[in-house]
């Protein structure tokens, strides 16, 4: 409900073009985690072909709905299409389900791997007058119904904001249900699931279909708001993005799924691409990691004065022997950066020194998981200064991988801080 | 199939009754053979359980008791031999099939559904009994309700079972907050779950202390005199099989080696060789 009300009046408050579109990519992510939460949250099933039927989906509403197909094009009003293409991904779910109903664990997630790389080949190599190849599928017709055309962004981000509420309502009641307690009992363990009398294979087939239909329904509207859709759009990239955000937020929940969603995409694609915000981002990141981590409080402060001084008196000392050393300063901006100045080295040059720094930074960074007590302490006073350097001189400036390494470091912070995500209830494994 | 019924049966003197008229054994096994490989798991095994009956399987450790339970609920097809549920062959049935014909089991190593609160581990235990559809479920259909207020009723019924052992405020933690003992009942109350006609208790007083072994002996005898199920029990602790049983059957190397009342077994020259070996004083040097 507070997600709901809070997502109605985000616009109001005059979020720009880009946040935006940041918003609208966020809540398409978040649907999808929603319906990945079904397969792998509540089924147990890891299936990394999920984005297949995001593909399908917005292949499906595509074509129904532009000038690709027969000389007039079939434009479909969508109160049409859209059940079209959620059934067909319903079934296309089935198709996958079947042959993979027996596999589990490694099998089930390497054979799905193939067929999410097989539907980005198949849009790019097959049918290219209909599918449109590497170009994909253009000029593709607004969602309409009811005399109403959802044209503006804004339109879209409520459309959005809705249809995730409605599907996570829809999803709470199937999760109290039969079902979704015949798909955690499968999860736990299928031989005694099947043994109180669960059909194991058609239980899971149900979660792929109907993780097939939420993620086709993210897709019609992905396709419909983007006018466009390429095989690229559906390529592993956003499968990483939709499981990391189900994981930070805590697989099984599906408040957890779409909190953990939103959040990873406004820190990827939102917070990561201006400079400023970045800043703000990682030595947040910093400082909540040292606060967390550090006991007693005196350590803490102890820690924080040392990099300080650190900091000044290395810039000081190399700035007196080359000037060009430190001519670079922060490449961010904003009043962290201001405040930076005199304190993190950038030399004129950063590309090359700044490669090096990352290197050494992950030598420490390794060398300190290593170390125990004090020696540990006293190598983190270098290691976060020269974290700061590196992040000045270089990773502000290549947010395509910063956002990876980020990520990456996140969902490491919060494997050790909480295993269970933001909002997951704790799991235990049963002891075989 | 001509048990089945379209709603959630409650358990009645009805059922007990059906089961009178039915000459039928619940349960026989004819000529069982099962091998592992080269490994002879089962021979040639026959067995009956009676309607209201207590039968008590015993054995040594890898005598093939719990590979009988295995057979019987559809884990293992057997190459040879039939399993016969009143009458009817349900050799060759997938698990969930012949759970929802009427036979239940507990598991040896427990098999929990360890992250799912107390009570939806056994309101999951009712899937085969209930009909609503997905989209019932959703749009909260009179179907849906009514089945889902009968699901949790039953549950309530079994657990309450086990009187203040599984009471009120525990049946919304999740079942790892469980101690042992109460795992243990908690797998006999998702077992009854599924309204069993036989239930199959695998080692049920395992790792249980005296008093609570006794406790177990007592409910076995409450759950065939009050639910009228015929039950089918593997254990070791002796007590409890002299406690309950009706009659018991003795199993070594996957051969019926004795078979009678528990005086009778307990005292057959061949139970005790396969329990002690050949040479009792070679065993008394050791």
């Amino acid at each position: 409900m507070a997600a709901a009300v809070a997502g109605l009046v985000l616009p109001l408050l005059g979020l720009g073009g880009f946040q935006l579109q940041v918003a609208i990519d966020a809540l398409v992510i978040a649907l999808l985690a929603v319906g990945l939460n079904i397969v792998v949250g509540w089924a147990g099933l890891l299936d990394l072909g999920y984005v297949a039927f995001f593909g399908f989906g917005a292949y499906g509403y595509a074509l129904l709905s532009s000038g690709q197909i027969g000389k007039q094009g079939i434009h479909l009003p969508s109160i049409l299409s859209l059940p079209i293409v959620m059934i067909g991904a319903a079934v296309l779910g089935l198709m996958v389900g079947w042959p993979s109903r027996r596999l589990i664990g490694d099998y089930l997630a390497i054979v799905t791997l193939f067929f999410g790389e097989a539907f980005v080949e198949f849009t790019n190599n097959v049918a290219p007058k209909t599918l449109g190849g590497p170009n994909g599928v253009i000029s593709i017709d607004a969602i309409r119904s009811f005399g109403y055309q959802f044209v503006s962004n804004e339109s879209y981000y409520y459309l959005l904001v809705v249809v995730l509420v409605a599907t996570m309502a829809v999803l709470r009641l199937l999760d109290t249900s039969r079902t979704g307690r015949a798909w955690r009992a499968v999860r736990e363990d299928s031989l005694a699931a099947a043994a109180m009398t669960i059909p194991v294979n058609r239980v899971k087939l149900m979660a792929f279909a109907f993780g097939a239909m939420v993620a086709a329904l993210a897709g019609t509207i992905f396709a419909a708001q983007q006018i466009s859709v390429f095989p690229t759009d559906f390529d592993t990239p956003i499968l990483i993005l939709v499981y990391a955000g189900l994981i930070l937020g805590g697989a099984g929940s599906i408040a957890g799924a779409c909190t953990g969603a939103l959040v990873v995409m406004v820190i990827y694609d939102g917070l990561l691409r201006s400079p400023a915000e970045s800043g703000y981002l990682f030595y947040g990141l910093v400082l909540l990691t040292l606060v967390a981590k550090l006991r007693p409080w005196r350590r803490l402060a102890i820690v924080l004065a040392a990099t300080a001084a650190l900091g000044f008196a290395a810039h000081a000392v190399v700035g007196a022997i080359s000037q060009r050393a430190v001519a670079g300063g922060p490449q961010s901006g904003g009043w962290v950066a201001a405040a930076l100045r005199d304190w993190v080295i950038v030399p004129a040059n950063p590309a090359v020194p700044g490669n090096w720094g990352f290197v050494l930074l992950v030598c420490l960074l390794i060398a300190l998981v290593q170390l125990k007590g004090n020696w540990r302490t006293v190598l983190l006073v270098p290691t976060v200064y020269l974290a700061a350097c590196v992040w000045e001189a270089r990773l502000v400036v290549e947010y395509a991988v910063t956002a990876q390494l980020m990520i990456g470091a996140i969902l490491i912070v919060m494997m050790i801080a909480r295993p269970q995500g933001l909002l997951g209830a704790r799991r235990v494994e049963a002891p075989t | 199939m001509t048990d089945q019924q379209p709603e959630v049966p409650q358990y009645d003197a009805a059922q007990q009754d059906a089961a009178q008229q039915d000459p039928q054994p619940v349960l026989s096994l004819d000529a069982l053979s099962l091998a592992f490989g080269g490994l002879r798991a089962l021979s040639e095994l026959d067995l009956r359980v009676e309607d209201g009956e207590i039968v008590s399987l015993i054995g040594p450790n890898g005598a093939g008791k719990t590979t009988v339970f295995n057979v019987i609920t559809g884990v293992y097809q057997p190459p040879s031999g039939d399993v016969r549920f009143y009458g009817r062959s349900i050799a060759g049935q997938p698990p969930h099939r012949i759970a929802q014909l009427g036979i239940a089991r507990t598991f040896q190593s427990l098999r929990l559904f360890l992250n799912m609160s107390v009570i939806e581990n056994v309101m999951a235990a009712t899937y085969g009994s209930t009909r609503a559809m997905p989209l019932e479920s959703i749009l909260r259909l009179p179907r849906a309700r009514r089945e889902e207020q009968q699901v949790r009723a039953l549950a309530e019924e079994v657990l309450s079972f086990f009187g203040q052992r599984l009471a009120g405020y525990r049946w919304d933690q999740p079942a790892y907050s469980l101690s042992y003992a109460n795992r243990r009942r908690l797998e006999i109350a998702r077992a009854l779950a599924t309204r069993p006609r036989l239930l199959l208790l695998d080692e049920p007083a395992a790792g249980m202390n005296p008093a609570e072994t006794h406790e177990i002996t007592d409910l076995i005898g409450r759950l065939r005199d009050e639910l009228g199920v015929a039950i089918c029990v593997i254990e070791h602790d002796m007590h409890v099989v002299a406690g309950c049983s009706d009659r018991v059957v003795a199993l070594d190397h996957g051969v019926k080696i004795a078979e009678g009342g528990f005086d009778q077994v307990a005292s057959d020259p061949a139970v005790v060789e396969a329990y002690m070996g050949r040479d009792p004083e070679a065993l008394a040097g050791s």
